[in-house]
Formats: C-alpha cells, sequence, structure tokens
C-alpha cells in the first residue's frame, strides 16, 4: 500500500500546537493587558480625598467616588440579603427532596436557562415593577435586580454543594430520629458550608459589575445614599458609565479609571480570594 | 521460531514509584503469549509498553529495551506513529470510534496510506472478514459503531486493529467485558488471528489462557516469575508462585 | 405527627422557593408583552422588519438592532470559538502546574465586569482600531476590494467603533466561559478511548478533530450555545464601542448597535409609543435568549447523559 507522507502529518500537527499554544498565550495576555491598563490609568486617579469624598459635578474640587462606593455597597449588600435565603432553600428543594424528579428536573433546567438571561431585561422588569408603582428610583429597586440576577446562580450552587456530601451523612441523622429539615439545615448546610459560601461570594462578585439593571433602577446622584428607598442611589458602574460616555472632560475620565480600578480590584479580590480559600470543584459561571 | 517481540531488562515507573523490575521477556513469532498475574501485578503496564502508549502521561516512563525483530522501539528515533500503526491494540472495554462501522475499520487506513475508494473498500471488507465480523455487518455498514453489540463492537475494534496490517497484536483483557458467547468468539478469532499475526493477551482468566495460548508468562509484583510453554506452565510449574496462583490460592 | 409537619411545610416552603423561577421567567414574559402592546398594535409584525427609527415621526423599527446585534454576535462567536477550542486541547493535554496557571487566568477573563470591557473598549480599543488595525486592513491590506465580499469585510471609512470592535470585545467576554465548559467537556473524554486513538497512531491534532471533537460534539455545542446567549445579553461592553447608530451595518466597520445597547441607550429619554418600542424590542431579546439558552442546556445535557452508556 502507498504510504502517506509522514511529514506532512507531523507538520500539521506541529502547527496546531503552535496555534492552540498562542491561543491559550493570547487569553491570558489579554486578561493581562486589560487588567494592566486599569490598574495604570486608574492608579492616577488614587487619593485618600478619592474615597472619602463624595462625587460632585465637574469643576467643583474635592471629588470623590465615596458615595458611589457606599451606595454600591448597599445595594449589593441588600441584594445578598433578599436573595440568599430563598436561593438556598430553593438549592436545598433540588439537592435534598427528590420524590418528583421530572419537576426538580425542569426547574434544574429553568434555574440554567436563567443564569443567561440578558442583564438589561432584568432591570427592565423591575423598573416596571417597583421604579414606575413607586414613582422615583431607588437603592432597593436596584437590589431586588440584582437579587434576581443572583437567585438561580446561588440556587444552582447550592445544588452542586449540598450534592458533594456524601448520602452517608443524611442517613445516620435521619436515623438518630432528626426531622429532615432539622438534618438539612444543620447538618447538611454546615457540612457543605463552604461550597455554599464560595457560591454566594461568586454570585455577589459577579453582580457588583453589573451595569445595565441599575441604569433602570438605582441610577445615579451626586450625594449620600441617604435615600437608598425613596431616591437615586449613587453607585460605582453607574458612575464609570456616566464619567467615560457622558462626559469630555479629561479629569472625569481619569476618575472613571480609578472607580474602574476600585471595583476591578475588589471582584478580582474576591474572585482569587475564594479560588485559594476553597479550592474545591470549579463551576463555570 | 524467530522472536518477534524481545523485552530485555525492562524497568517501568509511575513517577518516582518502580513497577516492573527487570523484565526479560521473548515473544515468538506468530503464536499467542499470554501474560497473566494477580490484579495489579504489572501485566497491563508491560503490555502498554509496547506499543509506547504510556507516553500519554507524563509522570510515566520505562527503562531498558524491547526489541521488535531486533530493533529496540523504546529509542527516541523510532519513530512512534508508525510503530502503532505496526503493534495494534485492543482494549478491555471495546473502544469503537464515534463513527460508522465502516469507518472506523478505514480510519488506520485513511491515517497511514493513500489508497483509493475502491481499494478502502476492498481493504475494510477484508479486515472486516478477518475479525470474523463482515457478515453480520455487512448491510449496516453506513451505521454507527456504537450500535453494535458488545462482542460485535470488540470485532470492530479488532477490525480496525488489524486493517493497516500490522504484525503485532496486543490485547488488554479482551473478553473481560464481554458475555460467554461473546467472549468464546473472540478466543476462536484469536486462534484464528495467530496465523497471521504475533498475539500477546494479558488476562486474569487462567482457563482462557490454558484454552488459546501457545506460552504464558506468570508476573507477580512486577517481575516475571516463570515463562514457558503453556502445557508445561499449567501442568509442570517450576516456580512455588507459578503453582500457588494456577491452582488458585490467591489472587 | 409535629415532627413530619414541620418536614412537610419546610419542603414546601423549599419548594415554593424553588419556583419562583418559574414566576420570574413568567413575569419576565407577560410585563414585556403588556407594555410592548401598543407598537405591535401600531406596526404589527412590521416592526420586526422595518428599518425606520425616528422618535419624531413616531416611526420605529427592529431591524438595525437585530441586525447589529446578530453580526456583532457572529464576529465574537468565529474569534472566540476555534480560539477557545484550541486553548481548552492546549489546557487538557498540558502539564497541571501550566494547566493551572493559565487555566486561571483565563478564568479571571470572566470576572472582570463588563462595564470595564466598554472602558477599555472606548479608550484603549477604539483608538487602536482607528490608528493601526483599520488603516492596515483598509488602507494596507485593502480588503474592500476583495471581490464578492470585500465590501462586507470593510470601507474606506472607518472611526475606530463599530460591528468589527464590538463583535472583538465581545470575542474576548465570551472567550473563558466556552473555554470553562469545552475544558470540562474535553476532559470527559474516557481515556481508553484516547488511548484507542494514540493507539492506531494519531498525531494530536487527528485524534482530537477525528475522536475526541466528535465525541464530545453535543457539549462543545452547548458550550458554544452559552457563550452565543451571553454575547446577545452583553450591554454595556458593545455600547461603548459599537457606535450607536441606528442603522443597518454595511460591513465590518460599520457603526450600528445592538438589541440591548439600544434599549439601555434610549430608555431614560424615552416615553409613550418609542417606550413601547423598546419593551418590544425587549421581548425579541428575550425569545432569542430563551432559545438559544434552551438549545444550550439541551446539548449540555445530552452530553453528560452520553457519558452513561
Amino acid at each position: 500500500m502507498k504510504k502517506k507522507k509522514l511529514f506532512k502529518r507531523k507538520l500539521a500537527n506541529h502547527i496546531f500546537r503552535i496555534f492552540s499554544l498562542l491561543a491559550v498565550l493570547l487569553a491570558s495576555a489579554a486578561m493581562l493587558v486589560i487588567v494592566s491598563h486599569v490598574i495604570r490609568a486608574g492608579c492616577k486617579a488614587l487619593s485618600p480625598g478619592f474615597f472619602l469624598n463624595p462625587s460632585k459635578p465637574y469643576g467643583v474640587p474635592d471629588s470623590g467616588i465615596a458615595n458611589a462606593l457606599l451606595g454600591s455597597m448597599m445595594i449589593t449588600l441588600g441584594a445578598a440579603l433578599l436573595a440568599t435565603p430563598p436561593a438556598i432553600c430553593a438549592g436545598i428543594y433540588l439537592a435534598e427532596f427528590r420524590d418528583h424528579p421530572k419537576v426538580t428536573a425542569v426547574l434544574r433546567f429553568s434555574a440554567n436557562v436563567m443564569m443567561g438571561m440578558p442583564s438589561v431585561l432584568v432591570g427592565l422588569f423591575v423598573y416596571i415593577l417597583m421604579v414606575v408603582p413607586a414613582g422615583h428610583f431607588s437603592g432597593l429597586a436596584a437590589s431586588v435586580a440584582l437579587a434576581i440576577i443572583m437567585f438561580p446562580v446561588v440556587m444552582r450552587t447550592t445544588e452542586d454543594m449540598l450534592g458533594m456530601v456524601p448520602y452517608a451523612l443524611r442517613e445516620a441523622s435521619l436515623a438518630i430520629g432528626m426531622t429532615r429539615t432539622r438534618t438539612t439545615l444543620k447538618i447538611i448546610c454546615r457540612s457543605a458550608r463552604k461550597g455554599l459560601i464560595t457560591g454566594i461570594l461568586l454570585a455577589l462578585a459577579r453582580v457588583s459589575g453589573e451595569t445595565a439593571p441599575l441604569l433602570f433602577t438605582a441610577l445615579f446622584a451626586d450625594s449620600w445614599p441617604g435615600d437608598y428607598l425613596s431616591g437615586p442611589t449613587p453607585n460605582m458602574p453607574v458612575l464609570i458609565t456616566e464619567y467615560s460616555t457622558n462626559s469630555p472632560f479629561a479629569a472625569m475620565h481619569q476618575a472613571g479609571w480609578g472607580a474602574a480600578l476600585v471595583i476591578t480590584v475588589l471582584v478580582l479580590a474576591l474572585n482569587i480570594g475564594t479560588r485559594i480559600l476553597f479550592r474545591e470543584k470549579r463551576h463555570a459561571p | 521460531m524467530p522472536l518477534k517481540l524481545e523485552a530485555r531488562n525492562l524497568n517501568f515507573f509511575y513517577g518516582s514509584q518502580q513497577v516492573l523490575f527487570d523484565n526479560c521477556l521473548p515473544v515468538e513469532e506468530k503464536k499467542i503469549t499470554a501474560v497473566i498475574g494477580p490484579s495489579g501485578c504489572g501485566k497491563s503496564t508491560f503490555l502498554r509498553v509496547c506499543n509506547r502508549i504510556f507516553e500519554l502521561y507524563r509522570d510515566q516512563r520505562a527503562e531498558g529495551e524491547l526489541l521488535l525483530d531486533g530493533v529496540n522501539v523504546l529509542s527516541s528515533e523510532i519513530d512512534v506513529l508508525e510503530l502503532r500503526r505496526n503493534i495494534g491494540m485492543i482494549f478491555q472495554k471495546p473502544t469503537p470510534f464515534p463513527m460508522s462501522v465502516f469507518d472506523n475499520v478505514a480510519y488506520p487506513l485513511k491515517l497511514h496510506f493513500k489508497l483509493s475508494r475502491s481499494e478502502t473498500h476492498n481493504r475494510v471488507e477484508q479486515a472486516l472478514r478477518g475479525a470474523s465480523l463482515w457478515e453480520e455487518v455487512k448491510d449496516k455498514l453506513k451505521a454507527s459503531g456504537l450500535a453494535l453489540s458488545g462482542g460485535q463492537q470488540q470485532r470492530l475494534c479488532i477490525a480496525r486493529a488489524i486493517a493497516a496490517e500490522p504484525e503485532v497484536l496486543l490485547m488488554d483483557e479482551p473478553t473481560s467485558a464481554l458475555d460467554p458467547l461473546a467472549t468464546g468468539k473472540i478466543e476462536e478469532l484469536m486462534v484464528e488471528l495467530k496465523k497471521r499475526f504475533t498475539i500477546m493477551v494479558v488476562t486474569h482468566n487462567m482457563q482462557q489462557a490454558a484454552r488459546i495460548s501457545d506460552a504464558t508468562a506468570f508476573f507477580y509484583k512486577g517481575i516475571i516469575i516463570e515463562y514457558g510453554a503453556t502445557t508445561r506452565i499449567f501442568t509442570n510449574p517450576v516456580n512455588r508462585k507459578t503453582e500457588e496462583y494456577i491452582t488458585g490460592r490467591f489472587g | 405527627m409535629k415532627k413530619s409537619a414541620i418536614d412537610h411545610s419546610f419542603k414546601w416552603f423549599c419548594f415554593f422557593c424553588a419556583g419562583l423561577i418559574g414566576l420570574l421567567m413568567l413575569g419576565f414574559f407577560i410585563q414585556l408583552l403588556l407594555n410592548s402592546r401598543q407598537v405591535w398594535e401600531v406596526f404589527g409584525w412590521r416592526f420586526l422588519i422595518s428599518r425606520e427609527w425616528n422618535p419624531v415621526a413616531e416611526k420605529f423599527g427592529a431591524l438595525p438592532s437585530i441586525a447589529g446585534t446578530l453580526s456583532s454576535t457572529a464576529i465574537a462567536l468565529s474569534i472566540a470559538v476555534p480560539l477557545a477550542l484550541a486553548a481548552a486541547i492546549f489546557l487538557v493535554n498540558a502539564a497541571p502546574l501550566i494547566r493551572e496557571v493559565l487555566g486561571h487566568a483565563i478564568d479571571l477573563l470572566a470576572a472582570i465586569p463588563s462595564v470595564i470591557y466598554g472602558m477599555w473598549g472606548l479608550f484603549v480599543l477604539v483608538p487602536l482600531m482607528q490608528d493601526k488595525i483599520q488603516p492596515f486592513l483598509a488602507d494596507t491590506l485593502k480588503i474592500q476590494r476583495v471581490p464578492f465580499i470585500g465590501k462586507f469585510l470593510a470601507e474606506d471609512y472607518y472611526n475606530g467603533f463599530g460591528i468589527l470592535t464590538g463583535g472583538l470585545i465581545l470575542a474576548i467576554m465570551i472567550l473563558p466561559y466556552i473555554c470553562a465548559i469545552l475544558r470540562d467537556v474535553l476532559q470527559m473524554t474516557p481515556p481508553m478511548l484516547r488511548e484507542a486513538a494514540y493507539g492506531v497512531g494519531c498525531t494530536r491534532l487527528e485524534a482530537g478533530k477525528d475522536i475526541v471533537i466528535p465525541y464530545g460534539i453535543r457539549g462543545i455545542l452547548g458550550g458554544v450555545f452559552i457563550g452565543l446567549g451571553r454575547a446577545l445579553g452583553e450591554t454595556m461592553a458593545v455600547l461603548f464601542v459599537i457606535g450607536n447608530m441606528m442603522e443597518m451595518p454595511q460591513n465590518a466597520f460599520s457603526g450600528s448597535t445592538t438589541i440591548a445597547a439600544t434599549i439601555a441607550n434610549s430608555f431614560p429619554e424615552a416615553d409613550g409609543l418609542q417606550r413601547s418600542a423598546l419593551f418590544a424590542l425587549g421581548l425579541i431579546l428575550l425569545v432569542m435568549s430563551l432559545l438559544i439558552q434552551i438549545l444550550a442546556q439541551w446539548y449540555l445535557r445530552s452530553a453528560t447523559a452520553n457519558r452513561g452508556e
């Protein structure tokens, strides 16, 4: 039989291996390029005043991001408080109660589908649900929007983490007479708490960068976030958007980069931190 | 009879742990050599040195010589792709590729040779006949390889292994996942195939070794305890460990 | 009796929480449908194919937004999928240390907030496109002169913004998602099958393209659809760089808009019929995303089910 040229096959293989190496390097380089640019551009804006002063219109001295930072923290905390209890219980239902497998499958499927929903639609939804009836923007509405985004994520990570707890643990505690409820909450959740916390933190990291929902709910204000419940609430992502796109002034752009740096550092720290602390199986977000 | 394969002072390591110790084994041409021993004794590992498939894993390495027709296949000058064309391997579980029956068998031909369509068809048919599978699949050549029964899938893998006309066949417990009927068919096939190929088969089934092999090697904890003609090994083992294993005292 | 009552209520409470997912889904649909009713009544299905967007004359059409979304997403996928696949194959075969470090580096791309991508796109990529890349493509290589397809690739005028820039940013953003899923899928290849592939004498490329990829094709498709879904829904990053022009894209350099960007951009000042049009756009986006997500999940699930044989 006529033999194929080995040389051609090996050449194609070598080219492919180089290409795949380049692909990896390109992707990692992209990360480094972007992060390093954020650091370089944002550094110049950082100063104690930057962190302590609230934002002010262009031209007014002593402007900072303190109010936006505070507002973002309040909004995110609110979202976590709103989303976590029901999401964990929903995850518990998926993981622990197996008597209607078809229903569970549908719910799990729906949660996965919800995770891919565009955040701008969530913003529209909460706008109609809360902003219009109330007649004003609010930080609370923003928290609700972010909570809706967090909900399916925490639900699924909870299910996955609880699923990793060995079945024997459940049997053992039921065998000594504990109720299902107590078993789940006190024993199983406690055993999986590392994973559950990781899931919540990662969901938080993900929503803290979301901008589109905030445009429809909290908008922005150059004041301290006292109006969390009743008025527009300053926050980081919208501040960045405003300073970058709605302002022609270099000083504002610089402040925007500073704010971008702060968010990026926080989010990356959260991500890297959870990865290091909890070396559990990674799940694609 | 000339030696097709010969292992000389073969040592094998998983990382820093040594699992094969100074193995020396002659494998005669066009005979079936069985490799037996208790689980974990290194028999599969030994097999996997022969076609250098262990090189897929970073921390596995072999030292020593494995001669194929007098040439050491472990040397870096040997082309691994050609080696693997020349030495076919069949695994414990059938491993059909995700393609049609025809494409499965044609694949090694496509890889290594430039053949016309009709040539390929002929070779595929030959290989399937050689694996006693042609009659059963000739009308469903386009069906997926995965649609066949377990025994058929394993014979498909055999057809695939012999399509590129190798000289040696390595079989790692080829019937362990099959029912007795399918096992019998494969054993019959192996006796047929040894007319054309040198076969080395790892098996934990001693009756199988006794039934079909010409020579047997007994492995224990990475060492070849005893080697010889099958009839002698099973009726008159020299080493006490061999006798204990054969009479079922352990393993 | 009391114990089982607690368990019973707890179970139903948890079930209710899980059911919120369905309620939310339904809520999205109903709300978008209701608020876009006006536009459907005025324009009917022609809204989907109309190119006009004139708030003053109160004429609206979804086509430019849809076209912008589809074209930027197509560009993003054609860049991201081959790279993600190649990267995934590399990582799966690499030494454990390299796999961890580079794998984490790529995963962190997914962690960067989209508004940061938007800023980087606006202040770094757009100037880069305008000063270096687009001149190279249009003036040096003159790809717009290529017969048949050239006029879709580029044109003489460029300003750094456009669907190519948008597609590039999207590609960087969706690559880590696709890569992560592909890595998981590739690692599910049974070791024996891999050995069988190399055992017949494949090179790594041949084993990958002829055996490993076909084996995992369902999971791979699932990953691609996940990336597609992510690209569809991305708002801010695209908003910053696509040019915000309510026009049909003529070629890769054209400024355009996407559905999400249109909604985010126009909403604050919109009211009446325009607002209804934006909700209609939202409904279109919801339907598109839902279909893609369902397809993605269906493929991913059948990939893991396949393993059970």
